[in-house]
């Protein structure tokens, strides 16, 4: 009898634990369906320390969502979420109505989605959003940061209205005098030539905007296409210097050129343009009388080193980094004065970047600026 | 590890099979997130309207007015959560003040697309009206779809700080009302052709200081919800600075 006790008390215990098990594992079950949220046993069970040391390693911002709740954040996602997004409604993180829609609805779990969707983080910030199902009915939400593109493509828009703007300024004078003059009475021969040299000088303006904004284009489509000729930068610049030694108004172009040949690879026209330009630059933004100093040097062995030197009022370093962009002006009053269209330094920037090179700017505030540009030596045949 | 154990919703309701529909947590947490898809499609129909004001598109405002149908329905939607959790669950302190500052923030942001939709029922009558402070309204809307986002990130991180400083935007919707409001004057006291084109103008920039108002009227919900604190009182206290006062004056008659 106590042997039959001591069965029954065992099997009762087993049956006692059995329930318990059930009850645990019915219990987990559950809640891995519901996925409740930021618990470490549940998450460990279904893989989830993996998966979110996964996610960790990613720069993006990165949701699992399971059943409109969500279950992983990455720190990206976090950052730009908020830390609370961990475990709660998918809504809270992301509420854009197009993002929302799909996130909310868990039937579509088939097809991944895209979705442009703008204002996470900050008013106006565009992303793109992805979904991706996962095994097990989870989804992964990865969030694509826009603002780069969209900048892309907000300069272009830009371009376009600063260029009209820039050919109608000179288009307006012109017009102004025109409607002057067609009234012969109201002006007497002195004026009207003084008027009709006004309106040569506008019309020039506009000639070289265009002159400019066409060799832009084409270097801005040629811009992949590594240029194959072989150039010596040496004659080129005795060229230049000669070429402008008309306009620069007895100003001294001091020439330092190095001992060893400088062959670059290189399209001649194009680099004639830029080294035309800079000097140009130096001899409008250099003191009066001062010389402007063109050096060729060594910058390694495989490198050629071009420098535009000149000695005048400097630029102040926090316009140094814009000087690139297109109609970027330090001074627009005193660039209209001597005639600049605001691309010079566009131009350059252009052919340097299609020649494999750098540009280098460097300027103290009544001292002067140095433009650098370093070239890739042509390869030896 | 055996408190974490147990999940969430078992904590405040008791031993599960009690509970089919979820825990109360849950549904609070559900509730939010149908709070924040609301405030999300507003946010869309005040950039919408605006769009479509300054573009002049007509499809684009007609859309603004259709999906307005959509905030109402989710407000109803959250009417029915809010009732259904007050009467089932009984939620004490934090949990009330989160359901009841569900309740109000849902008829606020409700409010603030019905704003929006009413600059979008406007495109069509400021057509061909050259003027000039339709430029200064896309900067106020700016400003006050800010606050509107602010406001709403404020509410899903449950953040007191970020909630109160929504309010002291609000200054700033004010004054660009107030100089709208005198430059629309001008140009109707210069041309009586253009009284019709102005006055609508003028509703959009008052829906626009409303929306602003509005802003600021979910900010004190959240600072309460998440504090339990009157965000007033705190300002009572402290040496209020002129931005701060204006903010709790519009606050308290919006």
């Amino acid at each position: 009898m106590a042997d039959g006790n001591a069965a029954m008390l065992l099997i009762a215990g087993l049956a006692a634990a059995a329930v318990v098990a059930l009850a645990a594992a019915l219990l987990l079950a559950r809640r891995l369906r519901r996925s409740a949220p930021g618990a470490a046993p549940s998450m460990a069970a279904a893989g989830g320390d993996a998966e979110r040391d996964l996610l960790a390693a990613f720069e993006d911002p990165l949701l699992v969502v399971r059943e409109r709740r969500v279950l992983i954040a990455n720190q990206a996602a976090r950052d730009l979420l908020g830390a609370h997004i961990e475990g709660s409604d998918v809504r809270l993180a992301i509420r854009h109505p197009a993002a929302a829609e799909h996130l909310a609805r868990d039937e579509d779990g088939g097809a991944p989605v895209r979705i442009e969707l703008v204002g996470l983080g900050a008013v106006g910030r565009p992303w793109e959003l992805l979904i991706a199902p996962l095994p097990g009915g989870s989804r992964l939400v990865r969030l694509v940061d826009q603002s780069q593109a969209r900048a892309a493509e907000q300069m272009r828009v830009d371009f376009v209205a600063n260029a009209s703007h820039e050919l109608r300024t000179p288009l307006a004078t012109l017009i102004g005098f025109i409607e002057t003059l067609q009234d012969e009475a109201a002006v007497d021969p002195a004026t009207r030539q003084r008027f009709v040299a006004i309106m040569a000088g506008e019309a020039v303006r506009m000639r070289d905007l265009l002159d400019d904004l066409m060799s832009l284009s084409r270097i801005e489509a040629d811009r992949f296409a590594a240029p194959r000729d072989t150039v010596d930068l040496r004659p080129l610049i005795e060229e230049v210097r000669d070429a402008l030694k008309p306009s620069a108004e007895g100003r001294p172009i001091r020439i330092e050129r190095g001992k060893s040949e400088a062959l670059v690879a290189g399209d001649r026209g194009q680099l004639a343009q830029m080294l035309t330009n800079l000097v140009v630059n130096a001899l409008k933004y250099g003191r009066p009388g001062s010389q402007v100093r063109v050096r060729l040097a060594d910058a390694g062995p495989d490198l050629v080193s071009l420098s535009v030197i000149d000695r005048g009022e400097g630029i102040a370093a926090d316009h140094i980094p814009r000087l690139t962009e297109r109609f970027y002006r330090v001074d627009p009053g005193r660039s209209r004065q001597v005639g600049g269209t605001g691309l010079g330094l566009a131009i350059v920037k252009h052919i340097v970047l299609r020649h494999r090179g750098r540009l280098e700017i460097r300027s103290k505030v009544g001292e002067g600026t140095r433009v650098e540009i370093i070239l890739p030596r042509a390869a030896q045949a | 590890m055996k408190t974490n154990f147990w999940p969430q919703w078992l904590k405040r309701n008791g031993p599960a099979g009690a509970d089919p529909a979820g825990g109360l947590e849950e549904e609070v947490d559900t509730l939010r997130g149908t709070i924040c898809e609301m405030g999300g499609l507003a946010e869309v129909a005040i950039r919408d309207a605006m769009e479509a004001l300054v573009r002049r598109d007509h499809e684009a405002a007609a859309a603004v007015v259709r999906r307005d149908r959509k905030i109402d329905a989710l407000e109803t939607e959250i009417e029915r959560r809010v009732v259904e959790i007050i009467g089932r669950r009984a939620p004490t302190e934090t949990d009330l003040r989160d359901v009841v500052a569900a309740l109000k923030i849902a008829g606020v942001v409700e409010r603030i697309g019905d704003y929006a939709k009413n600059i979008a029922k406007r495109v069509a009558s400021v057509e061909d009206s050259r003027i000039r402070p339709l430029s200064l309204l896309p900067e106020m809307a700016r400003i006050a779809a800010e606050m509107v986002h602010d406001v709403l990130d404020a509410f899903a991180a449950r953040d007191p700080k970020k909630a109160a400083a929504v309010c002291e935007r609000d200054a700033a919707v004010d004054d660009f009302y107030n100089s709208i409001f005198r430059s629309l004057l001008t140009h109707m006291m210069e041309n009586p052709h253009n009284i019709t084109p102005a006055t609508h103008l003028l509703f959009v920039a008052r829906n626009l200081e409303r929306i602003g108002d509005h802003a600021t009227n979910v900010a004190e919900m959240v600072y309460f919800a998440a504090t339990g604190e009157y965000l007033g009182d705190r300002h009572k206290g402290a040496d209020t600075t002129s931005i701060g006062a204006d903010a709790i004056g519009a606050g308290a008659h919006g």
